[in-house]
Formats: structure tokens, sequence, C-alpha cells
């Protein structure tokens, strides 16, 4: 397989995607979202859990191609156990890599195997799929905030 | 002469590109054709030489241009048999559809196009998005039911409740001719049949037909068909609407603006004759000048030939497809009343992934739900890979792409 090719289809990405981590839909939780990405059909339902100001669970039912499930995989490795402010930083953190065309230098500290989608943002047909369950994360948790009066808390 | 593939791909500029150091194999054309080089020097004379208004003017250009543009008419109208002033250019198939069913909103109370409550619109689950989203808004409008005829296993469509889909309270029967999905093509006659006994319209869109087969409007009988110019060859931005005189003089227009009025003053307007009074605004001129380049270049290869040659690709392409072990395809298995559109599924592995790695070897397929999404509902799949071919297509291509995919299964495995 090509170099090129190789650059989206990492092995971590593989990986996750072949063995998800977290996947299926648990409780207790307190916002979930489905999130669709209409030009694919890739779909994602996401719960997440807030306590105390950590992202307590984040569990989630999806389908589409390897790079949203591996993607999916990956959310909930990094973000699970964080304080939503830090969790927030490192959602935008990928946001922003995502959105690099190609250029982005992931801070491997911050993005752990998300840094593995730094090959994908070249693809900008691709970069929805990585994308879905981050913004499906961030819906879930602004209406987790909003529906106990705390959304500003995050921004 | 037997139709001579190699002859014809020299016509096209756009196949001799290479993609990622690999002769492009262009399995897209569901989605859109590559142009012949007739089109482009069509297009291209039109802008360096003539270009003008339409319609506007006295000057040479002016007249130039408004022949080249109602001649363009004159040849779309012969390729289907209808007569010219039942053609009316549009921007694409989508537009000549909303212009349709948006009229079946906005018709005189007591008119055929005054839909209300009680009355209903059939359509079906084959169908692309905009033959059941502009239905979907008129009846919302209007207060009319939408019903649809489903699909059965095969693919095909299940036409054993079509005596009471289509009722007396049908006004309005609108169906794909060949899906761009399934590939399937739809038997017009029995439904054209029960339409007329019960006084609805029958609305046909033959986006993914006309540019394969003959097609001949008075032979369909059908109102209105729909169809699209960069799908057979032409340039984007040009679709075509094709009603019956008797039809389009009734319906209410869609557009208002330039070029469809007769008189206007301050209170009101009276409007211009068909076809121009659905054609408001300046059209797509080189366009339509394009798509009667299209429209020579395909009638000089012979229609007949296209669907014979269309024909034998898809039964071979239904052939090898068939052998890959995890590969089911989604719609009509045999070639029979079918088109060259071959939709399927590899194993578990996505559509996307499937489309990413054949790039990688310079094949182009299309993925995901084709704007079809109730036929994904319907077979229980988030999504398809789909292979679709036209006049330039060669069994050495689909065994590029049967060989193409079985790299993908070993790199997902």
């Amino acid at each position: 397989m090509s170099a090129q090719l190789d650059s989206m289809y990492q092995e971590i990405i593989l990986d996750h995607y072949k063995n998800p981590h977290g996947k299926g839909l648990r409780e207790p939780y307190d916002a979930e979202v489905y999130h669709v990405n209409p030009t694919c059909g890739d779909e994602v339902t996401l719960r997440v859990r807030v306590v105390d100001g950590t992202v307590a669970d984040v569990s989630y039912d999806s389908e589409g191609c390897s790079i949203s499930q591996a993607s999916a995989s990956v959310l909930a490795d990094l973000l699970v156990g964080r304080t939503l402010a830090d969790a927030l930083t490192r959602q935008q953190a990928f946001v922003e890599l995502m959105q690099s065309k190609g250029r982005g230098e992931p801070d491997e500290e911050l993005l752990e195997d998300a840094v593995a989608f730094a090959g994908v943002s070249k693809y900008p047909a691709r970069v929805k799929c990585a994308l879905l369950p981050w913004m499906a994360w961030k819906d879930a948790t602004d209406r987790a905030l909003a529906g106990r009066g705390e959304r500003e808390a995050v921004r | 002469m037997t139709y001579d593939v190699e002859r014809v791909r020299k016509d096209f500029p756009a196949l001799e590109r290479r993609v990622h150091d690999r002769p492009l194999v262009y399995l897209d054309n569901g989605a859109t054709a590559q142009k012949p080089t007739a089109v482009l020097d069509a297009v291209e004379e039109f802008y360096r030489l003539h270009n003008a208004n339409v319609h506007r003017g006295i000057h040479t250009l002016a007249e130039e241009a408004t022949a080249l543009y109602e001649g363009a008419r004159d040849t779309v109208a012969g390729f289907v048999g209808a007569a010219r002033d039942e053609v009316v250019f549009t921007k694409n198939s989508t537009e000549a559809l909303n212009l349709v069913a948006y009229a079946f909103g906005s018709g005189p109370r007591g008119s055929r196009f005054s839909l209300g409550p009680g009355d209903e619109v059939v359509v079906t689950e084959m169908e692309h998005h905009s033959n059941i989203v502009p239905w979907q808004l008129v009846c919302r409008r209007t207060g009319a039911t939408l019903r649809w005829f489903r699909i059965t296993d095969e693919g095909r469509l299940d036409l054993s409740d079509r005596d009471t889909l289509i009722n007396e309270r049908t006004r309005v029967v609108a169906f794909v001719h060949q899906s761009n999905i399934l590939g399937t093509v739809n038997p017009v006659a029995p439904i054209v049949q029960r339409a007329r006994e019960v006084g609805a319209l029958v609305v046909l869109d033959a986006s993914q037909s006309v540019p394969h087969s003959p097609v001949s409007f008075p032979d369909l009988d059908v109102d209105v068909l729909a169809f699209t110019g960069h799908k057979m060859c032409g340039p984007t931005g040009i679709g075509v609407l094709v009603g019956r005189h008797r039809v389009l003089e009734e319906m209410p227009p869609f557009l208002g603006g330039g070029e469809m009025i007769a008189t206007v003053t301050m209170e009101e307007s009276t409007y211009a004759d068909v076809p121009h009074k659905f054609e408001a605004g300046t059209p797509p001129i080189a366009q339509a000048v394009g798509l009667a380049a299209a429209v020579d270049y395909l009638t000089d290869l012979g229609m007949d030939d296209i669907v014979a040659h269309e024909a034998s690709l898809t039964a071979y392409a239904l052939d090898a497809l068939s052998s890959l072990p995890g590969l089911r395809i989604i719609g009509p298995t045999t070639p029979d009343s079918r088109g060259a559109q071959i939709s399927f599924a590899l194993g578990g592995i996505h559509p996307h992934d499937v489309g990413q790695v054949l790039d990688e070897f310079g094949i182009a397929v299309r993925v995901g739900h084709h704007c079809a999404r109730p036929v994904c509902l319907r077979f229980g799949v988030p999504a398809t890979t789909r292979a679709s071919f036209h006049l330039y297509t060669t069994r050495e291509e689909i065994d590029a792409l049967v060989n193409g995919l079985e790299q993908v299964t070993r790199f997902f495995a």
C-alpha cells in the first residue's frame, strides 16, 4: 500500500477501528445526542456523564467508516476522567488539527493517540468523519450542562 | 460497424489522466459523466465568438446567441421525440422536478395544479431525494398526502398494491425511470395506465435513463420528463423539463422575472407562452449549446449501440463482482431491466474506506447514500459503494475494480 494511504490509515487508527474502546451505550448519563454525517451516512449516538466538573463517562453507539469509528474510540480514551476544562482544551486541539489541511503539528502530550489523525486532515472528504464524534461530544456536554445551568462554566 | 470503445475514449481528455500514478478508472458516471472534446469546443467557441444574451437586442451577436440557444432546444427536443415548445431548460433535474412540484401547490383553485387536503401524491421508495423532498414540501404546504410504492428484496418496484396506491384521490404520480442507486429500470406503462384511469398526471425522473438509452417522450406517454445535461456528457448547470404542451400551458410559473412575461404593470403580469414562461432570467446559454453538442455526439455514436455496450458491461460486472467473497449487490443481480449502476456492500467494510483505498489505485467510485437514503434504510445499510459505467467504460476497468476490491478486503482484514 502506498505511503500516502498509510499516512491516513495509521496502525493506531486501524487498531482502534478493529477494537474500539468504550463502545456501547451506558447508564447513567446526563445527555444523549445523535449526529450524522449526511454526505456519507456515518452515524453516532453519544452519551456523556458529567460528575463534579469531570467527564465521568462517554459512551457511544456508532456506525460508519474506520476513521469515524476509530475517532470515537480515541475520544473515549482521551477525554474520560478529565476535568471539563481540560477535555474541552483537548477537543479544541483535535478540531484545530483536523482543520490544518495536513500542516498541523500535533501536540502528542495533549492528544495522545489522536495525533494519528494528522494524516486524515489532508483529505477534506474524511475530516468530517474524524470530527463527527468530537462534535457530538461537545454538543452532548453543552446539553448536559445547560440542563443543570452550568453552561457558562466551560466557555 | 462495431462499437469501438478505444476510439470513443480518445474523445474524452479527462480519461487520459493519471491519478496517484495510475491510469484513471472513472466509474462514477452516475454522479456525472466526463465531457468529449466536441462539447468542450462548443462551449468555448460560444464564449469566444458568439457570446451575447438571448431574446433581446437586435445586434448580430445577440441573434447568433439566440439562434444557438433555440437551436439547442430543437436538438434536445429531437433527441427525445418531443416538440420544441415542450422543452424547458432548467438548471438541472432537481430544478425541473421542483418546478413541477411547486406548480402543484400554486394553481388556481379547482385546477389540476391546486393540491389540497384529501389529494394524494404518489412517489416511490426508490427515488433520488430530488423526487421526494419537493413533494414533501408541496404536501406540507397544501395539506395533501404523500404515499409511495415500496421496493422488493430484489430491488424492483413492488407494484402489487398499485391499484390502491394510485386511486381517485391521486393527483400526480412521480417516479424514477432508472434508479441511481439500485440500477433498476422501472416499468413505465403499468403505472401510466393506472394513472390515466384515475386522471393523475405522471412525472418521470429520467436523469439516469436518458444518458444511457434511447428514450422517447411520446412512447413513454408520461406528462412530464426530467433529465440533466451533465450526466449525458454535457455541461453542468443545465437540465431539461419536457412536458406535454397542454400540461405546460396549464401549469403555473415557478420563477418570475425577465423573459417569462408577456406584459408587466405594477399591479399584475401576464406570462410568455411555453416554454419561455418557465425560463425566467438569463438562461444557461453556453450550457445549452454544450448540451446540444453532447446530444449530437451521443446521436452520432448511436444510442442503440451505447445501450448494448453498457448492457454487456453490466452483465460482465455483475458476474465479476458476484465472484468476490463477502460482496453483496444492493439491487437486481441479473442484467435484465437494469442499468449500468451497481451498488454493493463489501463485507463489513464501510464504503468510505472502500472508496478511499480504491482512489489510491486511481479508481473513482461513489460512496454514501447516493441521495437515496430511504433505499439504504430499506436494505439495512448505512451507505453503499457504487460503480457506474458509461459509453467509454471498458472491461479492463471493471477488472481493475475487482482487483482493487480484493486489495481493500486484504487491507481491512
